[in-house]
């Protein structure tokens, strides 16, 4: 199972410390984790996805929870969730395949960030699948370097299974 | 962001007009005042001299001690033992890292305790300067919560914040790392308002899971609470008497809960788990219902979780929601502040008597009960804590090291109120026991104070033997002495076929002539006869004093369910092991 836990924390420093110090010394699998500004300058989103059983599922939630600088928390359910991803990936490309290169760039929507003689580097943004669509589109040229942002997620506004924050529980 | 602080320090200014503008440390001596501090314990070093200039004339009590480890568990055991927050100061590097055990043992048993620690100034941070750690790093995941002061602005703010935190919702330690040129900045601003996310006093339980609860009481044929920390945080002993008496609940109390209710009690069946009784144990296993108030469901307490109390439904009272499913699943959950939720239990409850249960209590402990072994010539640990229980007689602040002598006095010891009962459970930190007596004695000047302890654990902070002699503090030690490491010993000995590897010494000191040495009173016995005497003598000697008890090698504690096994898999000791 995999969850995706929206987390609103006061912008301090080491307040990433805390929060990944605390999934990795109490062993849950971290698929990814995101942080960065809202529109609110003393708030940081930090977006969370984890992987387990349910009840570790359940423990994470609450653990990040009850951290001090979490001002709030939400289990934002992965179907409805809006949720994206950046990645930015630099390919093996000899001259000879250029062609055949930039046209499957254009099928996949990506954009293009860098040429080279023997490279291409572009960016693919999206979500979590088009992403993942992107890098295997490409993986038969040889991916030199890849880097991925990791999950950042919203709730729908007025979503009826979202609204309002669930405390920190 | 930037124009914020510089506002609150201009409001601030208007303020501290009144009085001199001081410095970081003159900051932190002031908030200590304010918050109501009576006694620090600590050890400088070279980046604290600024605060230790500004405590010099500031009127504030100093113990200091001869490690910053001991400091650190005299601050814990003055928390404890008083109910207010610990503070300790150390100075950076290896000042600051000898906290880390103590801040550890604090966390576990979540004592409200205010750590200040000394750092290198803020220009060299990250530099590996002379006596630089980063004890901020080290202690993320030992404190509740830890701070960096890198400006001097937020200090007053971080220390209100950070001392409101150690001492609300589950206590804990909170560590505050204070760079030397901070202590030596002017300061004008005050705290500011806080944007702390206040969650630490939320109780947060429904009507429904009231209603589910007091049901569960009531439908019950055969109940038992389950008492932990949580009920000596909170201080709610009372209610649980009144409750306990009004349906005949029969109580347990974990280590961390020992004299909520009193031991003495017909309904009080002690400690459960790994050590406790048999009759303990044997009554959660056949209770219909198992009320935990402020525990945690710890391994020592509950063994196999599958196999924990299985006709028993469930109900969990606890602050921490982290708490709640953590180890086992629960049928009622009730997260909240006892003080809340048993006042509120009690005023819907009707009273209703459960005579068989009650009879079936009574059947168990005369069918297993917790026999003092007899003697053989040589002095049974267990029949010593019970001579000297019964001398205190339920009077004083008794506290432990870890091992053997631990689980005997929790078994043997009689307590009576709370906070009389100071021992590192979660944690299990040897070395414990001298420096939390001594902050226990500073925090009740007017109770006995009797440590505890073994020549294992002793030997760890055997040092604060200055400290209590330094502080003329009437400190009662009984050490009992097997000559070994006996809790790993008795392991050795059930399951690693007798191979005593590094657990027997092959050389003790002369402990009563060491004590001796640092100034103590001191005494040694070996024989039965002895024992009677010799207690009196220690608990009515004024001033400290010590006195040794010297007991077999091979002493075991019983009974004793495996780690991880179920509830009544007592471990069955052969004839000839005896």
């Amino acid at each position: 199972m995999k969850k995706i836990l929206s987390i609103l924390v006061r912008n301090r420093p080491g307040v990433l410390s805390h929060v990944a110090g605390l999934v990795t010394r109490r062993g849950y699998n971290v698929e990814s984790i995101a942080a960065g500004p809202t529109e609110n300058q003393a708030v940081t989103r930090i977006t969370l996805v984890v992987s387990g059983d349910g009840a570790m599922l359940d423990q994470v939630a609450k653990q990040v929870g009850k951290l001090v600088d979490v001002i709030s928390l939400e289990d934002l359910p992965l179907e409805e969730a809006m949720t994206g991803e950046l990645a930015i990936i630099t390919v093996n490309v000899d001259r000879g395949r250029r062609a055949e290169m930039l046209n499957l760039i254009n099928l996949l929507g990506l954009t293009l960030t860098d040429i080279r003689d023997d490279s291409l580097s572009v960016m693919a943004a999206g979500t979590a699948k088009s992403v993942h669509m992107a890098i295997t589109g490409l993986q038969p040229f040889g991916i030199r370097a890849l880097a991925r942002t990791g999950l950042v997620a919203l709730s729908r506004p007025g979503d009826p299974m979202a609204t309002g924050q669930e405390d920190e529980q | 962001m930037k124009e914020k602080p510089k506002r609150k320090a201009v409001k601030a200014k208007k303020v501290e007009l009144v009085t001199a503008p001081r410095n970081g440390a003159q900051v932190i001596i002031d908030f200590l005042k304010s918050a109501g501090t009576e006694v620090i314990f600590g050890y400088p070093g070279g980046q604290v001299i600024p605060l230790y200039d500004a405590l010099y004339d500031s009127g504030l009590r100093h113990v200091l001690a001869r490690h910053e480890q001991g400091a650190i568990h005299a601050a814990d055991g003055y928390a404890r033992a008083s109910g207010k927050v610990g503070v300790v100061i150390a100075t950076s590097g290896p000042g600051a890292t000898n906290l880390v055990t103590g801040l550890a043992t604090a966390h576990m048993d979540s004592v409200p305790l205010l750590a200040i620690t000394g750092q290198v100034p803020t220009t060299s941070l990250g530099n590996d300067s002379f006596q630089e750690a980063d004890i901020y790093g080290i202690s993320i995941p030992i404190t509740k919560y830890n701070y960096l002061v890198k400006d001097p602005a937020l200090l007053p703010s971080i220390l209100q914040e950070a001392h409101y935190l150690a001492g609300s919702g589950r206590c804990g330690p909170v560590l505050v790392d204070i760079p030397k040129d901070i202590q030596t900045t002017l300061i004008t601003a005050a705290s500011g308002p806080s944007d702390l996310p206040d969650k630490q006093n939320g109780s947060r339980f429904s009507e429904q899971q009231l209603e589910a609860m007091i049901e569960a009481l009531t439908l019950s044929q055969r109940p038992v609470i389950y008492l932990g920390g949580g009920a000596t945080l909170t201080g709610v002993g009372p209610d649980i008497l009144t409750l306990a008496e009004k349906l005949d609940i029969a109580v347990v109390t974990t280590l961390q809960a020992k004299g909520v209710f009193p031991d003495s009690h017909p309904l009080s069946l002690g400690l459960p788990g790994m050590h406790g009784s048999k009759y303990a144990n044997l009554a959660i296993n056949e209770s219909d219902l198992i009320v935990g108030l402020g525990v945690r469901f710890d391994d020592r307490v509950v063994g196999n979780v599958r196999r924990f109390a299985p006709l028993a439904r469930i109900v969990h009272v606890d602050i921490d929601p982290a708490e709640i499913g953590k180890r086992l699943a629960v049928d009622v959950a009730v997260v909240g502040d006892l003080r809340e939720v048993l006042p509120k239990v009690l005023a819907k409850i009707k009273k209703s008597s459960r005579p068989e249960w009650r009879q079936r209590l009574t059947e168990l402990r005369t069918l297993y009960p917790m026999e003092v072994p007899a003697s053989s010539g040589t002095i049974k640990p267990q029949a010593a804590i019970k001579t000297l229980s019964d001398l205190c007689n339920g009077g004083a602040i008794v506290v432990t090291d870890v091992g053997q002598h631990q689980m005997w006095a929790a078994q043997y010891f009689q307590c009576e109120q709370p906070r009389h009962f100071l021992s590192s459970g979660g944690l299990g930190t040897m070395g414990y026991g001298l420096p939390a007596a001594i902050g226990a004695q500073l925090a009740r000047p007017d109770r006995p104070v009797v440590l505890v302890t073994g020549d294992g654990s002793f030997q760890m902070n055997i040092q604060e033997l200055a400290t209590v002699v330094e502080n003329e503090l009437p400190v009662k030690i009984m050490l009992i002495n097997n000559g070994c490491l006996g809790m790993v010993r008795q392991w050795q000995q059930f399951f690693f076929n007798r191979r005593y590897s590094q657990t027997v010494f092959r050389y003790n000191p002369d402990f009563a002539g060491l004590a001796k040495a640092y100034g103590l009173d001191s005494k040694k016995i070996s024989k039965p006869k002895e024992v009677d005497r010799a207690l009196d003598w220690l608990i009515n000697n004024p001033g400290p004093t010590f006195l040794e008890v010297e007991v077999d090698t091979e002493e075991n504690v019983l009974p004793m369910i495996p780690a991880g096994q179920g509830q009544t898999d007592f471990f069955e000791v052969a004839e000839d092991e005896q």
